[in-house]
């Protein structure tokens, strides 16, 4: 992360290499939830049948970026920000495939949606504003990963909360129309679910920009206040 | 969600509790090799019964600050020492003229990069030391001659040829020879100059191993090259650069994240 490079240029390229695969792994779940959350909103079942495919595209992104860090880690022993970098990379990748699960669950169950009938999904404005949300937390997190950006990771996890209030809205809302009728129940409980991955997408995408902190100013922000957090980004 | 206390950070981060006493201190040290000054300012504390790596490229100046310790610099003329380091309890200052590098050579031991033992048998390399301060009880001298064997690890290797000579051991042995030689004299502060870097991996990890349990009883200053050993042994760490101290700190948060931009480059292989 120093502004000079590594004596040993292979050791340069697998880090380079490795952080060109985490963003473009990042890239692909963010189409993820587009397109499920488009599946979810129009009923498409193709657009749906497309997510749960891609999956495997993200699992296996997973599993070639988590070779490559251990074999960083057996072959340079990093040390400071390159372990920072390494170790956390490890940790990011498992959060993006969580996206990636969450956005195929989203794709699933619009389909099982589409059973009870076409009309449902679209009247959750807030289930499509919470995912523009999340997609927007991912971006701006793998961004700051880019860039090295603290402030900008730490901006992230000032949004999670928006996706929260989100989230219970739609599930006010759903209450009511299972007081209402009855027949709601199985088709609220399916959207509860997609409501539910969202916000799941939300926090993963919290703890992503966690790590871009971590390797940024080497404190682990886990579990802390955001006052804190605030105090250690603007420390130096 | 509530920040956590600080006793749960310590109870989930050992390196967090407070430092031992200190045993050792550099103030305000220089050191000139003739008109060349090779150590600039240097202010170092040793913790007792701690271990300290010292690492820094080629030059910078750590094996002359361990070798200011036990004054073996005075063995050619024209170096000169500035400044002081005291050693504790008794806060003497081992650079002082007044002081016989003799006498400071009785409470600090070094160990060489090379195996270096006497051409003699594995027994008297041992008991070396103890000759010279006039031990004469062939009791006493079994009895010490054992423990600081054991100390070094060795003894079950070499119990039954003590007479041998010490050349017919293997490197690694040789090594651990020349630390039982070093620890028979029951130093207070063992010096140790890159001292597996002439060894195998499974030597070097005894050596390793042995310097963890010596530092219960002991104060341990280690130069080394291989910056994972010193991550592995030591738990404080000093980055030196041309003469001049740049970082300190637990070798924990240097090696994870260091203060300095210039550490940083050096651990991390960024430095040319």
């Amino acid at each position: 992360m120093g502004s000079t490079e590594h004596i040993s240029k292979q050791f340069e390229a697998d880090l380079d290499t490795t952080r060109t695969r985490v963003l473009q792994m990042g890239g692909l779940v963010e189409t993820q939830i587009l397109s499920a959350i488009d599946a979810f909103a129009s009923g498409d079942a193709n657009l749906a049948d497309q997510v749960i495919e891609n999956d495997a595209r993200v699992n296996g992104y997973e599993v070639a970026i988590d070779g490559a860090c251990n074999h960083i880690v057996v072959k340079r022993q990093p040390a400071a920000s390159d372990l920072r970098l390494t170790m956390a990379i490890a940790k990011i990748v498992t959060d993006i495939e969580r996206i990636g699960d969450e956005a195929k669950k989203v794709a699933r169950m619009s389909k099982r949606l589409q059973e009870h009938g076409p009309q449902h999904a679209q009247r959750f404005p807030a289930i499509r504003h919470a995912a523009q949300i999340a997609v927007k937390m991912l971006r701006q997190a793998l961004d700051a990963f880019a860039r090295l950006d603290a402030a900008s990771a730490a901006g992230v996890l000032k949004e999670d909360h928006e996706i929260d209030d989100e989230f219970r809205a739609a599930v006010r809302q759903l209450v009511t129309y299972m007081m209402e009728d009855p027949r709601t129940i199985s088709p609220a409980l399916d959207i509860i679910w997609v409501a539910k991955a969202v916000e799941r997408m939300g926090d993963h995408a919290k703890n992503i920009a966690e790590q871009v902190i971590y390797i940024v100013k080497g404190t682990d922000v886990r579990h802390t206040s955001f006052a804190d957090i605030e105090r250690e980004i603007g420390a130096d | 969600m509530a920040a956590p206390s600080i006793a749960t950070v310590i109870e989930a981060r050992p390196e967090a509790r407070p430092q031992a006493a200190v045993k050792a201190a550099a103030r305000g040290l220089s050191f000139y090799y003739g008109d060349y000054r090779a150590l600039t300012n240097l202010d170092l504390v040793v913790h007792e019964n701690r271990v300290t790596a010292l690492i820094g490229p080629s030059g910078c100046g750590k094996s002359t600050f361990l070798r200011c310790f036990n004054r073996m610099h005075d063995l050619y003329p024209g170096n000169r020492y500035v400044g002081e380091i005291r050693l504790y309890p008794d806060d003497t200052n081992l650079l002082a003229a007044s002081v016989d590098p003799i006498e400071v050579r009785m409470r600090l031991s070094m160990v060489f990069q090379k195996p270096n033992p006497f051409p003699k048998s594995i027994f008297e390399n041992v008991a070396y030391g103890l000759r010279v301060r006039g031990e004469r009880s062939r009791r006493a001298l079994e009895d010490k001659v054992e423990a600081a064997l054991r100390g070094a690890a060795l003894w079950d290797e070499v119990k039954d040829r003590l007479q041998d000579l010490a050349f017919n051991l293997s490197g690694g042995q040789q090594q651990r020879l020349c630390i039982a030689r070093a620890l028979a004299t029951d130093p207070e502060l063992l010096l140790f100059d890159e001292p597996t870097s002439a060894l195998d991996p499974i030597a070097t990890a005894s050596i390793e191993e042995l310097i963890t349990e010596l530092k219960r009883h002991v104060t341990i200053l280690i130069v080394t090259h291989n910056m994972q050993q010193a991550a592995r042994v030591s738990d404080y760490t000093a980055y030196m650069y041309l003469g001049e101290l740049i970082e300190f700190g637990v070798t924990d948060e240097l090696f994870i994240k260091p203060k300095n931009k210039q550490t940083e480059d050096y651990i991390t292989g960024r430095f040319g």
